[in-house]
């Protein structure tokens, strides 16, 4: 456990529990989102029939860092009828919503950042800053395409939530637990124990639940996708109306800030996703480690199916966003609250039952 | 003074500071978005008590829920129809009498409560015992605060339907 060594280095459990909970930034955000730039940029590439970004470095494989350096360079601009304040907080606000939900996500059986009980329910917690810092920096903008895209997006965000925390609940009642590490930890090393196959435990309700667990995943996906603002839901940014919505005012290393959160959440629900109904970090064909007893191996494997998993749903956004049409707002809010919210109600009852038996 | 104290004052300072900020500020956007601070550092507050679920759900429900619809009804009233809102002062002799009655109050509360004093020194996760007394002692009260926010949400879902 990382908790331990840092704690058995410096003595504090308080130092070593805040430090453990960083550490996701350095060893995984900021490398991931490098990746994730140009993985959308290729994949948008290759899906249109183009080759995407080839020029700097291997098939363009150091663009990002390019534009980086770009964007390191660039004048900060805060035109003058901004709110200073609030518009230099707002970045800021949004980073620290998605970043904090990191904390809480196991990314291996060895390391998770901070070990809470109430780890699922801490991260749609978290989320509510990301609402705030989005509509801060819409109104701080002082630009009404800003404040329309901030207001879209907050208003999405807020009813896709719904369907969200009712899946969630669905499955807190089926695992009984809202602890992400136990959550992953209960569905072992085999595909068939997911939660997506009904869980663990062989039983008649085991082979019942599966189609209700196939339901609620695809609920969740279709509003973690609305919550992180993707295609099909992408109206707050609705490049064709709204510029690009609540960060059209930024220039340079806010508006990086802006794009690692989104880049970061799009990592953090698909990491939830696979937490709840695909193993977490658990591999499907069991591990390496195991079968050779060479005991280290076995959290790199972890590590390694768990950032496969992750960038795999990552990779469906992407495709998603090639593949749909954009969703006008009242089909937006129609798709949620008339059928999203009503299926997940019905699912969680059903589930509840089977459970019962 | 250990670390412990340090971010326990660190806290009060950031919800006593906002807090001030809240009512000061001419501004009623800006009073809005210092109440997030404001429910934040009562959230981490929560935290340091070891009252970890009631943290979770002070964040969701006044920073994920309420703050948000303020800031909606505050945004759009200010901005898109041009309503200039306005923080003032008003009636100072009348407000002092009962903000001194009702601080005289809470400050007699506070100082004669019969505080329930625990010796606890680890944090124990407190959903389970939580859901105990919710599903056991109080399951009558549960269940009709539930039975109200299901109609409030078939009632919205059903406003949306028209």
């Amino acid at each position: 456990m990382i908790y331990e060594f840092f704690y058995n280095l410096i003595g504090s459990e308080i130092i070593a529990g805040f430090i453990a909970a960083s550490l996701p930034l350095l060893i995984f955000i900021l490398p991931f989102a490098l990746v994730a730039v140009l993985l959308e940029r290729k994949v948008a590439g290759h899906m249109q029939d183009r080759l995407g970004p080839m020029r700097v470095g291997y098939h363009g494989i150091l663009q990002t860092i390019a534009d980086i350096i770009k964007l390191l360079q660039k004048e900060d601009i805060i035109a003058r009828e901004n709110d200073k304040i609030l518009f230099n907080i707002a970045p800021v606000l949004v980073f620290t919503g998605s970043y904090a939900a990191f904390a809480a996500i196991p990314f291996t059986s060895a390391y998770i950042g901070a070990n809470i009980d109430l780890g699922i329910f801490y991260i749609i917690a978290v989320t509510g800053l990301v609402v705030a810092g989005i509509l801060m920096a819409g109104w701080a903008s002082n630009n009404k395409y800003s404040l329309l895209g901030a207001m879209r997006s907050a208003a999405q965000i807020v009813s896709y939530e719904i369907p969200t925390i009712l899946v969630v609940l669905t499955l807190v009642m089926f695992t009984g637990t809202t602890n992400l590490m136990t959550l992953s930890e209960n569905q072992t090393a085999y595909f068939w124990n997911w939660n997506i196959l009904g869980g663990p435990e062989f039983s008649l309700a085991k082979i019942l639940l599966i189609p209700f667990m196939i339901i609620s995943f695809f609920i969740i996906y279709i509003s973690t996708l609305a919550e992180v603002n993707r295609t099909p839901f992408d109206i707050p940014e609705a490049e064709s109306e709204l510029v690009s919505g609540y960060h059209t005012e930024y220039s340079g290393m806010k508006f990086a800030m802006f794009f690692l959160a989104e880049y970061a959440n799009m990592f953090a629900v698909s990491a939830i996703v696979s937490a709840l109904f695909f193993g977490g970090y658990h591999s499907p064909f069991g591990y390496l480690g195991n079968t050779l007893g060479i005991e280290w191996l076995i959290p790199v494997e972890q590590f390694f199916w768990f950032t496969f998993k992750g960038v795999f749903f990552v990779f469906v956004q992407m495709w998603l966003r090639w593949t749909l049409p954009r969703l006008r707002v009242d089909q937006l809010m129609t798709a949620s609250w008339k059928y999203l919210i009503p299926i997940a109600f019905v699912n969680l009852l059903i589930v509840g039952i089977i459970t019962l038996l | 003074m250990n670390i412990y104290d340090l971010i326990f004052y660190l806290f009060a300072l950031l919800t006593l500071v906002s807090a001030f900020f809240v009512v000061t500020n001419k501004n009623i956007v800006h009073s809005a978005f210092y109440l997030l601070f404001t429910f934040f550092g009562v959230a981490g507050i929560y935290v340091l008590l070891g009252a970890d679920f009631v943290a979770i759900v002070q964040l969701i429900v006044y920073v994920g829920g309420i703050l948000i619809l303020l800031l909606f009804g505050v945004m759009l009233t200010n901005k898109i129809t041009n309503v200039e809102i306005k923080t003032g002062t008003i009636n100072i002799f009348s407000a002092t009498i009962g903000v001194g009655l009702f601080s005289g109050a809470l400050l007699a509360a506070v100082l004669y409560a019969p505080w329930k004093e625990s010796s606890l020194q680890e944090a124990v996760p407190t959903t389970g015992i939580l859901g105990n007394l919710l599903m056991n002692e109080y399951v009558l009260v549960f269940e009709l605060l539930g039975i109200i926010l299901l109609i409030a949400l078939i009632g919205a879902a059903s406003i949306a339907r028209r």
